[in-house]
């Protein structure tokens, strides 16, 4: 192990950018398991659905952005009936529906990675695009253009969904449903309603992240599986529902999986996120910026 | 009594056929189907009985495998030592996740699981003893008599296993044990203001479940003569073990039992038949299938179909 604070400061500053990515990935996660209390597993399985759906439309000369964001209706659609489906056949028959709806979710997830192996094969995929593959020389550090496109769509990502959950009508009914559903029932608003908008928000955002994943590197079927530490670590961190939070909890990740990477070898960086994970589940389970 | 006649009988025919002529890949197939026997029912203690599940089947099962793998590389042990000492680790792998995230809600001690299982792949592709990424080759030893092959020896092993397991599951299920989780299942808080001791039952479900995880990965090393991380803390190994109790019905031991013979045999025959990726996707269909159209398993269909025609 070499240690020098020149190697720190780079470790950092890739962190801080890996970071934002992280948190733009799990901010749909945020929304379906932290306020709707949907146990989505399947959210990265989902996500790398839509990386492989950008890498199609690259191939008719989209840009990968583009791709995300054309894909963001469809996937939100995709959200709404998978909600509606999981609502008729989960949360209205009440009783048991944790297991069965954590089972449900699981299965889902691999039915969708099955999917993918049988449509494009174990290889790699990736997208060509000219931010992909050079990268901005700063004095000493060279910072990948790609890192720098998914940091901003992160940013962006997370202040739209922000503001959107705390200054409009139905985002605030979003987190009024999460806070206290029979009350908002009281109030003659149909929460189901607002829970399927949410999730197909959530879902929509996901097609977006998973352009992102695909920029960020090649994907491949199985990768939801690691997805699966990376999102919850930092849904769980943030504190369930917390939108600033989700962006601090992906910069702890970033942060200390870029400092992992660079001190201990590639083959310890893929256990920072569930032991992560597991320490904060431990320790602090409502999170470092919950409610 | 009739349950360990039944059990007697089992092990006799098992016995039977491990010392006939027939094909050497019967005992092939019939091992992954008894592992999956004993990793369903094992499932099913906490997750059935208690409505705790358990994402990270493979965890335990890959600590179990390489638990023997390290005995055997050091001494040589025997295959009943490589199966204790499994069973110990998966024990101890139950109670520490346990502690941890039981006293949480079951969707916190569910991704826990997941987690579980890629911090222990992490470990042994870093720890060079058990040849890291790229595995370890294993010599396996002479057969005993009166076994002609390791994989006849290795299935009567197994048969054992399941037995074993099955007993336990069924003790637990009649026992106090059992009513506890299910008062558990049922509505968590009501079983805490009844004084229930949630949290010790949970804890005690967890490490039985653990420790029987375990024991079923110890003779796998042995029966591929090959361990590597990988396949061995594949996720594979935990949506089987999830799903076939879902499918048999969680509520009763023979539920994961049924489930399991049922998926596990079907998975050999597409394997066989058409791929190994189809396989896979045939567990997922059929849990989420499974879980919507027949919450209660197969045994809840039958026990429909029970009441329908004696009416």
């Amino acid at each position: 192990m070499i240690f020098s604070f020149d190697l720190l400061f780079e470790a950092v500053l890739f962190g801080v950018l890996l970071g934002c990515f992280y948190a733009a990935v799990s901010i749909g996660l945020s929304v379906s398991f932290g306020l709707l209390d949907v146990p989505n597993v399947a959210h990265p399985a989902v996500m790398i659905v839509g990386s492989y759906f950008t890498y199609v439309l690259c191939s008719y000369g989209f840009d990968p952005i583009v791709a995300g964001v054309v894909l963001m209706p469809v996937f939100f659609v995709l959200g709404v009936l998978l909600y509606r489906f999981y609502y008729e056949s989960f949360e209205k028959r009440g009783t048991e529906a944790g297991v069965r709806g954590l089972a449900f979710f699981f299965g889902i997830a691999f039915i969708l990675e099955i999917a993918l192996i049988l449509g494009f094969g174990v290889d790699q995929r990736s997208v060509q695009a000219e931010y992909i593959g050079s990268s901005w020389e700063l004095g000493e550090y060279r910072i990948p253009y790609r890192m720098l496109v998914a940091f901003g769509v992160a940013l962006v990502l997370t202040a739209s969904l922000t503001l959107y959950l705390s200054k409009t009508f139905t985002g605030r009914a979003i987190k009024a449903v999460a806070q206290d559903e029979p009350a908002l029932r009281l109030m003659g608003a149909n929460p189901v309603r607002i829970k399927q908008w949410a999730f197909g928000i959530a879902t929509g955002v996901s097609a977006l992240a998973g352009a992102m994943v695909i920029i960020i590197g090649p994907v491949e079927p199985a990768m939801d599986r690691i997805f699966i530490g990376r999102t919850f670590c930092v849904v769980v961190l943030a504190g369930l529902g917390s939108m600033t939070g989700t962006l601090g909890a992906g910069l702890i990740l970033g942060i200390s999986e870029s400092i992992v990477l660079m001190f201990f070898g590639a083959s310890w960086a893929p256990a920072v996120a569930f032991g992560l994970l597991l320490i904060v589940l431990g320790i602090r389970p409502q999170g470092l910026f919950g409610r | 009594m009739k349950f360990w006649i039944s059990c007697l009988v089992v092990a006799l025919a098992a016995g039977g056929l491990a010392i006939s002529g027939i094909n050497e890949y019967f005992f092939f197939a019939a091992f992954v189907v008894l592992t999956y026997i004993v990793l369903a029912t094992a499932w099913n203690i906490l997750g059935g009985y208690a409505g705790y599940v358990n994402f990270g089947t493979s965890a335990f099962f890959g600590a179990g495998a390489y638990a023997a793998v390290v005995l055997f590389q050091a001494l040589g042990a025997p295959l009943a030592v490589q199966i204790a000492a499994g069973a110990l680790t998966g024990a101890a792998l139950g109670f520490g996740v346990g502690v941890m995230t039981l006293r949480l809600r079951g969707i916190f001690f569910a991704i826990a699981t997941v987690a579980v299982v890629f911090i222990m792949e992490t470990l042994m592709i870093n720890w060079r003893y058990v040849g890291g990424a790229t595995g370890l080759q294993l010599q396996r030893p002479e057969v005993m008599a009166p076994f002609t092959t390791y994989a006849r020896m290795l299935f009567v092993v197994m048969t054992l296993m399941a037995i074993t397991a099955v007993g336990i599951a069924r003790y637990i299920q009649t026992s106090w044990l059992g009513r506890g989780l299910r008062a558990v299942r049922d509505s968590e808080e009501a079983a805490e203001a009844n004084g229930v001791p949630t949290l010790r039952l949970k804890l005690i479900a967890c490490v039985v479940s653990g420790a029987l995880m375990g024991a079923a990965g110890a003779p796998m090393p042995m029966y591929l003569s090959f361990i590597e991380p990988a396949s061995t803390f594949s996720l594979n190994y935990a949506i089987g073990a999830l799903a076939a109790p879902m499918i048999g019905g969680t509520i009763h031991w023979l539920g994961p039992v049924i489930g399991a013979i049922v998926l596990a045999s079907l998975q050999q025959i597409v394997t066989v038949t058409i791929s190994g990726e189809i396989n896979v996707l045939v567990v997922g269909v059929l849990l989420v299938l499974f879980v919507i159209l027949a919450p209660d398993g197969i045994l809840g269909l039958f026990r429909k179909w029970l009441k329908s025609s004696s009416r």
